[in-house]
């Protein structure tokens, strides 16, 4: 199962980092990661795998808005089906 | 992996411009909880509710959570309580909705919808007896939504259902008198009513249905109010462009949380229902929408026919998106829960008259629309009549949910709370239509449906 993460706000040092983080102690895998600063708005997408999580989808997800807080950052994690049902016929 | 900006516009839609799923509606067939025994009978329908939707609440924020999206109410319409009812020797049939609220309270959903009768061609036992229960039923209980269908094009129009659902309203206006009628919010009269609509008050679960299905109801006024915002000089065969694309996408979403919750639940996916359906939250409005078109007020000259544009566009985009569209799939105008029409009404920009006139082409009727307290049954039973005639003469289906509010008259406003927002009371006519009302009988079905 993938999903995508989606990181918004101001940007800052770490936050890669921050989320790479977590990401990494759950046995998440990140397949692809684009991302863009405009006028000091980050914006990151990452492709992650969730084949080999360690953890239960809620509590990655938890924990990854818990970053976010700290760093002050949005941050959220959706199944990736959404997107390719809403954006490819 | 969908592209950058598309991930960015999915994320947006649902933080900014409010897309949800409004509602997952779990179909059940009460057909096998029929019983000469009331008490029997009631038995087997909690048992059977409960059984069933054991995991819909548990399931549908589970999705929820995975995909991100918002799904706002989870439900249940059940096969029409008439034809439950009616082999049973009671008198009454509150207890009937009693054990279908208790059912909805056990399952953790908000409405339960199904205490209904068909009466577009005469009426049985049964539907006699539910229709003089509505009153009470819909004051006693807190979850349980009530339709009765009294038109088709098939059938025609039973103006005898007309003359006694104005006093139904009336009655069940009085009977919840303490919360400005409210009763009266969970209560749907349609013409030509469909079978499998996942939305409240009307839903219920047709005879011609599954044992049991999920239907899917999405919305996302919000969204397409600001994919029009980005296009300011647009032609109206570029709107309706933008309008497709956009019902396009709701409506893959809905496509999508529906079949895996169907198939999480082990029943089978049946119907998405792409209704644009406003709430009272700023942002959140079909008015706007409208307004967005160039209108300086919903309901001003030229109102219509952006609405029919409108709710025309959303069903195309609708049904590209998914072979299984279906309920009513357009565009909803109730006006309490639309902080758009609230503000026309107020306003005197939309008048009872115009919003009759905008049913004739969208895809439900005269919604959550607040009148004065005393307005005669009779003149209920003629708002109900128009609206039947509109749907069956049109192929369409309407509904009426009008609210006589007990004690209260122009220049006030109706507070429901929630969902159900509040509705400023709005004038009717005031010249008499009993005589008419009172003829009783079958206006017959059009010439129209007349195809075999």
């Amino acid at each position: 199962m993938r999903a995508v993460v989606t990181v918004i706000g101001k940007d800052r040092t770490g936050i890669i980092y921050n989320v790479s983080k977590i990401l990494a102690e759950n046995s998440v895998n990140i397949e692809d990661i684009s991302q863009t600063v405009m006028h000091d708005f980050f914006t990151m997408i990452m492709l992650v795998d969730m084949t080999k999580m360690s953890v239960d989808f809620n509590v990655l997800k938890t924990a990854l808005e818990e970053v976010g807080e700290t760093i002050g950052m949005s941050i959220r994690i959706q199944h990736e089906d959404l997107f390719n049902a809403m954006h490819t016929i | 992996m969908a592209m950058f900006k598309d991930v960015l516009e999915t994320v947006r839609m649902i933080e900014k411009e409010r897309l949800d799923i409004r509602t997952i509606t779990m179909g059940i067939s009460l057909l096998d909880c029929i019983d000469s025994s009331g008490a029997k009978s009631r038995q087997k329908i909690y048992e059977k509710i409960t059984r069933l939707a054991e995991n819909l609440v548990k399931e549908g924020e589970r999705i929820e959570n995975e995909l991100g999206i918002p799904i706002v109410n989870k439900r249940i319409s059940v096969t029409p309580i008439s034809l439950i009812a009616g082999s049973s020797d009671d008198l009454n049939y509150v207890e009937y909705a009693k054990i279908l609220d208790a059912a909805a309270a056990t399952v953790g959903i908000n409405f339960i919808g199904g205490f209904s009768a068909l009466v577009p061609k005469g009426f049985t036992k049964g539907d006699r007896i539910l229709i003089d229960s509505i009153p009470e039923a819909l004051a006693t209980t807190n979850c349980v939504c009530s339709s009765v269908n009294l038109g088709s094009s098939k059938a025609g129009i039973n103006m005898d259902a007309v003359k006694r659902l104005g006093e139904v309203i009336k009655e069940t206006a009085y009977l919840t008198r303490d919360a400005d009628s409210i009763g009266c919010a969970k209560f749907v009269a349609f013409a030509n009513a469909v079978e499998d609509n996942p939305f409240m008050a009307g839903a219920f679960h047709g005879v011609g249905e599954a044992e049991s299905v999920l239907n899917v109801g999405v919305s996302g006024p919000g969204v397409v109010k600001r994919a029009l915002e980005k296009a300011q000089d647009a032609s109206f065969g570029e709107m309706a462009e933008i309008i497709k694309k956009t019902a396009f996408k709701i409506t893959r979403a809905g496509h999508l949380v529906g079949t895996t919750v169907a198939e999480r639940l082990n029943v089978p996916f049946g119907i998405l229902d792409l209704s644009l359906a406003p709430t009272p939250e700023v942002g959140d409005s079909v008015a706007r929408i409208l307004e967005e078109m160039g209108l300086e007020h919903c309901g001003t000259h030229g109102t219509t026919a952006a609405l029919a544009m409108l709710n025309d566009a959303v069903k195309k985009g609708g049904i590209m998106a998914s072979t299984s569209v279906g309920g009513f799939s357009g565009a909803f105008i109730p006006v309490s829960e639309d902080e758009g029409m609230i503000e026309a009404v107020e306003c005197g920009a939309l008048t009872f008259d115009k919003l009759e006139a905008m049913t004739s082409v969208c895809s439900v009727g005269i919604d959550m629309v607040a009148i004065p307290g005393d307005t005669p049954a009779s003149t209920i039973s003629g708002i109900l009549a128009d609206e039947a005639a509109i749907g069956v003469i049109n192929n369409k289906t309407t509904g009426v949910r009008i609210i006589p509010v007990y004690g209260k008259d122009v220049g006030d406003t109706a507070e429901f709370g929630g969902l159900l927002g509040r509705a400023p009371i709005m004038p009717v006519n005031k010249n008499d239509c009993s005589v008419f009302v009172n003829r009783g009988g079958q206006i017959p079905a059009p010439i129209h449906s007349f195809k075999n």
